[in-house]
């Protein structure tokens, strides 16, 4: 019986250890709780890439080389902790190719995308002549982009060397790979014409001399210092290997992301607390037992959402309230048991060893089909949606746990003696119905 | 037993309400909200005073916007909604919608959608309901696949897809009729509302259907359907309890996300609600009697 106890004891300081842990490092800023948009405020972008005109269809390497200069441009802008991931869309991911920009606290939206609208698209592509005159010429992709580029200056151009004088220029150096493609490009293609795309317009359309092994290249065209300065400025951000199109946007504004986080936490409390009320007044002891089951079960959620770190939206606080509802379910299962063991005539250690047991099976397929839709709710959804789900799945999962180990063994450290009429009472459950 | 003994009564209510939540479903639609169909939705807060919905609407014209609509939400706002909103206006949204200084307007919240993305959204809810129900009847199948006599074993998954086509209905049929006169419109979570209300719901029918399973096991193999009637009467008392208490207890916890939590989760609260409650309603008084009836039938057939 002691052990019992002793076991009990150390559920409730595990539980009061998550506790003072989940408090403390939330006011120390130690992995805070990581707040969803909706939460937060701030801006959610999708971009379209379009990546039809890429010669090789090495399509993963542009889009990678498309996230990291977005995000490098993103970080210059100062955000804190921006995300910038690539999809793809369609529904198994065969569809478009997408870049979503998230930046947390950024609220003035059209300052952002005017920001990434400005990084410029480069392209190099070859102008094929046709032997025809009827077909117009085309232009080949050669597959040499910006994100080959290592870096760009501005220059003036010297005197002799075939332009004017004090021109400026914007002199391009690519990286080894680009170097190489380089030297690759102009050594097959001498005496044809290389066209430079910038943002989709030829900006320049030199023929190729000879073959360029050092990987310098430059712009010229019409260029005040300015602009020339300019271009080179933005281009040293990166340039953007595929051209990309906005085609979704949400901002929340950060009053909005309080008041709806504040709203969130109020009706968590209250759900915790009209719950346990109810397993109080029904259930009487063992639902004391059920509310400390549940206050031990939101402390293990809490501390989990840190740990992984599962990011908080609306939805999620709406998933974690509703599981509170379910996460007693187990223990009226089990309860439900334990009062036909009883009134079956068993003692309490019996009852509720019994109760437990066959009790578990319906714990278990019950939350089968629960933890089946929380998956498939994942996979659909957006993320809003998937915040739901992660936190439904995870309160699935967790609510067993703390059901099945910490309501079982304060039961067991309950004992008492079955025949007084007070033991009856405490134990015994609400009212009988006849249905 | 009162459930099992005047079924008729509770076939008729059930039948009532999901005559009426499917009227509803069929007069008013689902509105598909941007999630769904694309386009924009800005949510705008006044300071002070808040203006008509007339100027409102006019200034939105003013701007370019295509099929937009302003509603009052709350006090202090609107909720805008349109196919499109040209992207410069966008920006300046908060200052035309002050009308030319009289009022103070701030976006507290703007999303606009490519119908691209939205249309791809559709087609996965889709899927995501179609593969949630095979999942729940290759569950039951698998579940029940020992039990059958009196009743062979799929009838049982028949009878709990019918539970669970009463338990979409009538929150779905709500919702239209909430479409209908308060402009409620389809999102992202009115799916995850309804396919979380399929799981919930399944997962009360089988602990009756187990009950059952359990009681027939335990009198024995042969059973006559009036014994089944019986057994079936006592599975329910047995479950009842059980059923509703934990119903009461999600209910409970939805009730205060409703009253209590962030707006934007409302409407998804309310939908669990009532999905919940028709839920419950459903494995006592429909899923469990439909078996009883099932037998009777069957039995007056082999005579």
């Amino acid at each position: 019986m002691l052990q019992k106890r002793l076991l009990a004891l150390v559920v409730l300081m595990v539980g009061a250890l998550i506790g003072w842990f989940v408090y403390s490092s939330q006011s120390g800023m130690w992995r805070p709780f990581v707040l969803g948009l909706d939460l937060s405020g701030g801006t959610h972008l999708v971009y379209r890439a379009d990546t039809s005109g890429l010669a090789g269809g090495d399509v993963r390497g542009a889009m990678e080389a498309l996230r990291d200069t977005i995000e490098r441009r993103v970080n210059h802008f100062g955000v804190s902790e921006p995300i910038v991931q690539t999809e793809r869309g369609g529904l198994t991911g065969q569809g478009e190719e997408r870049l979503i920009v998230e930046l947390p606290g950024v609220t003035d939206t059209q300052k952002a995308i005017d920001l990434i609208g400005q990084t410029p698209v480069l392209e190099f592509k070859l102008l094929v002549v046709p032997e025809s005159a009827s077909s117009s010429a085309t232009y080949v992709s050669t597959g040499l982009s910006g994100r080959y580029l290592e870096k760009a200056a501005l220059q003036f151009a010297q005197s002799g060397s075939g332009q004017l004088s004090n021109e400026p220029l914007v002199a391009l150096t690519f990286n080894p790979e680009g170097k190489a493609l380089f030297a690759k490009i102009t050594g097959e293609n001498t005496g044809k014409e290389l066209a430079i795309f910038l943002d989709g317009q030829v900006i320049s359309s030199p023929v190729i001399q000879e073959a360029i092994t050092d990987g310098n290249a430059i712009i010229s065209g019409s260029f005040t210092p300015d602009t020339a300065k300019e271009l080179a400025q933005n281009l040293n951000f990166g340039a953007l290997p595929v051209p990309i199109e906005l085609v979704s946007t949400q901002t929340i504004g950060s009053t909005l992301g309080d008041e709806a986080l504040a709203r969130g936490v109020s009706a968590g409390f209250w759900g915790l607390i009209f719950v346990s009320i109810f397993m109080l007044l029904w259930y009487r002891l063992p639902g004391l037992v059920a509310t400390i089951a549940l206050v031990l079960y939101v402390l293990a959620m809490l501390m989990v959402f840190k740990l992984i770190p599962v990011t908080l939206t609306a939805a999620g606080i709406a998933g974690l309230i509703l599981s509170l509802g379910m996460a007693v379910d187990a223990n009226i299962l089990i309860f439900e048991r334990l009062r036909e063991e009883l009134a079956a005539g068993k003692s309490p250690q019996d009852a509720i060893h019994t109760g437990f047991a066959r009790a578990w099976l319906s714990i278990r397929d019950s939350n089968i089909s629960s933890m089946i839709t929380a998956i498939i709710l994942f996979w659909f959804g957006t993320p809003l949606v998937k915040g739901f789900a992660l936190v439904f799945f995870v309160g699935v999962l967790i609510s067993m746990i703390t059901a099945i180990t910490a309501s079982r063994t304060l039961l067991l450290a309950l004992d008492f003696d079955r025949r007084h009429g007070i033991t009856r009472f405490l134990f015994s459950s609400g009212t009988k119905f006849r249905v | 037993m009162i459930i099992v003994k005047y079924r008729f009564v509770f076939y008729s209510i059930i039948g009532v309400i999901t005559a009426l939540a499917l009227g509803a479903l069929l007069l008013w639609g689902i509105k598909p909200g941007i999630d769904f169909a694309g386009g924009v939705q800005v949510e705008i807060r006044y300071e002070g005073e808040r203006p008509a919905a007339a100027l409102v609407n006019e200034a939105l014209g003013k701007l370019g916007a295509v099929e937009y609509s302003a509603r009052p939400s709350g006090d202090a706002e609107y909720i805008i909604r349109a196919h499109d909103i040209p992207e410069g206006a966008q920006a300046s949204l908060a200052e035309a919608l002050s009308l030319n200084g009289e009022y103070s307007a701030t976006v507290t919240q703007l999303t606009q959608i490519g119908p691209s993305i939205g249309a791809e959204l559709q087609q996965k809810a889709f899927i995501a309901l179609f593969l949630v129900i095979a999942g729940i009847l290759a569950f039951i199948t698998f579940a029940f696949r020992n039990v059958s006599r009196p009743v062979p074993s799929w009838i049982y998954g028949i009878i709990a897809i019918v539970a669970l086509i009463h338990d979409v209905i009538v929150p779905v049929g709500a919702f239209a009729a909430m479409g209908h006169f308060f402009g409620v419109q389809a999102d992202a979570l009115f799916m995850t509302a309804i396919l979380t209300i399929l799981g919930f719901s399944i997962h009360d029918t089988i602990v009756v259907f187990d009950r059952v399973r359990e009681n027939l096991r335990l009198a024995g193999d042969h059973h006559s359907h009036q014994e089944f009637e019986g057994i079936a009467g006592k599975s329910l008392n047995q479950t009842f309890v059980r059923s509703v208490n934990t119903s009461l207890t999600v209910a409970v916890s939805l009730l205060a996300l409703y009253f209590f939590g962030p707006v934007s989760t409302q409407i998804f609260a309310l939908t669990l609600l009532i999905g919940i409650v028709a839920g419950t309603f459903s494995s006592i008084a429909l899923a469990t009697p439909l078996l009883v009836t099932v037998a009777n039938w069957l039995g007056k057939r082999s005579k």
